[in-house]
């Protein structure tokens, strides 16, 4: 398993590495997720930049990265669900409802999980969104749910602790879940795509400079990953 | 590792074993049930160590091992698709697109998974024996009309995507930072997520379930799909406890607002362990 060097207080190291050793074990238990995340303050791990916030380096990157991705989808369906757009169907607006409290929990999931070490609230930025239009809200749903399984699928492999891979392989399943909902409602039959099903019948996937760019375009406060070659 | 080295492992811990899965003495129960037992009770020391051991990412299970179970798996999912495309007059016209678009990307994973096995050197395992009523080869199981009942059709069809999410979720840990073969995984993972939701989609439209497109489990029932005879498949679907964090304790969209179990359970998808996937699958619908 690969060690973090790049640290920036003395002392830490030492529980970095314990930590590592620890989850490595197997004996990882409930309340480990949130013990060790918190040792990964944010402090070490997240810088501020001129406008916004860098998510760092190594597992608690990620999980911030995917807790950035979180915060906009569940920002994006709290407007869906408090602005239902014309024409939408009792049985649409009862499942919009129930994607909204998956990206909530996703999102509280997180904050929680990451404690101390977590980015700050981020500000939305929906301006080119008509949430009273259908089109427009299927459309940009769908964008939201092919990147965040793209988003998901593309960091799995830098992901160092299993415990947090298992934890982001249980949230990309729920999103990709949602993407195939939202596609068969713009059309029946889309739900998985040549747009994002390559030729052998794989998900697509995006790295971290590809998701935060996109991102970043619904977004006031800007994630950048320095670490990751991507600059806000 | 061969698949059904796997059951004689098994065998020498438990000869009960091949009894117990033995459909003619009570598919139900065993299809319900059994996985649990196995994982907890009769998994061999063997099995146990590895599986400790894939759990602190040192992969004692191979890659290719990895990539077996998958294709065995997918071997599953290709036959029971094709089978259903050549049964004449199980598929409505109006739904044979939908259904063939599946069907084309399980047959796609087949030979993805075959080419990488062998570029990684190792050698693609043969499929095994299919019984499609989940009845051991007798074709006389659970789901005897399979292939004569649409609505059957489509609810095992469910039920085995819905698996395969678990089971390749379950696989991850195996293939830690290993950026070519876990994010293949994923992405295939991913597009088994799609299925399931498309197919519990495509069941709720046609009016012939209630069903969402994800999981809806009770605190104390993983299925939702109303059919027991999969509750196996479901088994820990209801758990509401992430990374150490009751995700029903969390605070909801709205000030004042609590997490259902529903959204709390349907919000997380739970992996499955080898065992308890081969458990549910050897001896019903795969020929042992």
């Amino acid at each position: 398993m690969k060690t973090e060097t790049t640290r920036d207080s003395g002392g830490a190291p030492l529980h970095r590495r314990t930590f590592l050793q620890y989850a490595g074990a197997g004996a990882a238990a409930a309340g480990l997720f949130a013990a060790g995340c918190r040792k990964e303050s944010a402090a070490v791990n997240t810088t501020q930049t001129a406008n916004g916030i860098d998510i760092g380096m190594g597992d608690p990157a990620i999980l911030n990265y995917a807790y950035a991705l979180e915060q906009l989808e569940a920002a994006f369906y709290i407007e869906v669900v408090k602005t239902p757009y014309a024409g939408i169907t009792d049985h649409e607006a009862l499942l919009f409802t129930e994607i909204c409290e998956h990206e909530v929990i996703h999102r509280e999931f997180f904050k929680a999980a990451l404690g101390a070490g977590a980015i700050p609230d981020l500000t939305p930025d929906f301006s080119k969104i008509d949430f009273t239009n259908r089109t427009s809200v299927l459309t940009y749903a769908k964008a939201f749910e092919d990147t965040g399984v793209a988003a998901y699928d593309g960091v799995g492999y830098l992901i160092q602790n299993p415990d947090y891979l298992t934890i982001a392989g249980k949230i990309v399943s729920v999103e990709a879940r949602h993407a195939a909902y939202i596609r068969n409602l713009i059309q029946l039959g889309d739900y998985a795509g040549a747009d994002v099903i390559d030729m052998n019948g794989l998900n697509n996937t995006k790295t971290i400079a590809e998701v935060l760019a996109i991102a970043n375009s619904f977004l006031k406060t800007k994630v950048s990953a320095s670490h990751y070659n991507y600059v806000a | 590792m061969n698949l059904f080295n796997i059951i004689e492992e098994i065998e020498k811990i438990d000869p009960e074993f091949t009894d117990r899965i033995n459909p003619r003495r009570q598919v139900i129960k065993n299809i319900t049930s059994f996985g649990s037992k196995v994982a907890l009770a009769a998994m061999p020391f063997a099995l146990g160590t590895m599986f400790k051991k894939a759990y602190a990412a040192d992969p004692a299970v191979s890659v290719v091992d990895v990539l077996n179970y998958a294709l065995t798996l997918e071997y599953l999912e290709s036959y029971f698709y094709n089978q259903g495309t050549a049964a004449k007059g199980l598929i409505p016209d109006r739904d044979a697109s939908y259904i063939a678009d599946v069907t084309d990307d399980e047959n796609k994973h087949v030979i993805f998974l075959q080419t990488v096995i062998k570029q990684l050197g190792g050698t693609p395992v043969t499929a095994p024996k299919f019984d499609l009523t989940a009845g051991n080869g007798s074709g006389k199981g659970p789901f005897a009309d399979v292939l004569t009942n649409y609505k059957t059709f489509l609810a095992v069809a469910q039920a085995f995507e819905d698996t395969g999410v678990r089971a390749y979720k379950g696989q991850a840990p195996n293939l830690l930072g290993n950026q070519v073969v876990l994010t293949a995984a994923l992405s295939i993972h991913a597009v088994e997520a799609r299925h399931a939701s498309a197919i519990r989609y495509l069941r709720c439209h046609r009016g012939y379930a209630t069903i969402d497109p994800w999981i809806n489990s009770t605190s104390t029932k993983g299925n939702d799909t109303g059919i027991s005879l999969v509750d196996g498949n479901y088994k820990g679907e209801n758990n509401v406890m992430q990374g150490g964090v009751d995700v029903t304790k969390l605070p909801g969209s709205k000030p004042g607002d609590t997490i259902s179990v529903k959204n709390a359970t349907a919000a997380f998808d739970e992996p499955l362990s080898m065992a308890d996937v081969l458990a549910l699958l050897v001896g019903s619908f795969i020929v042992h």
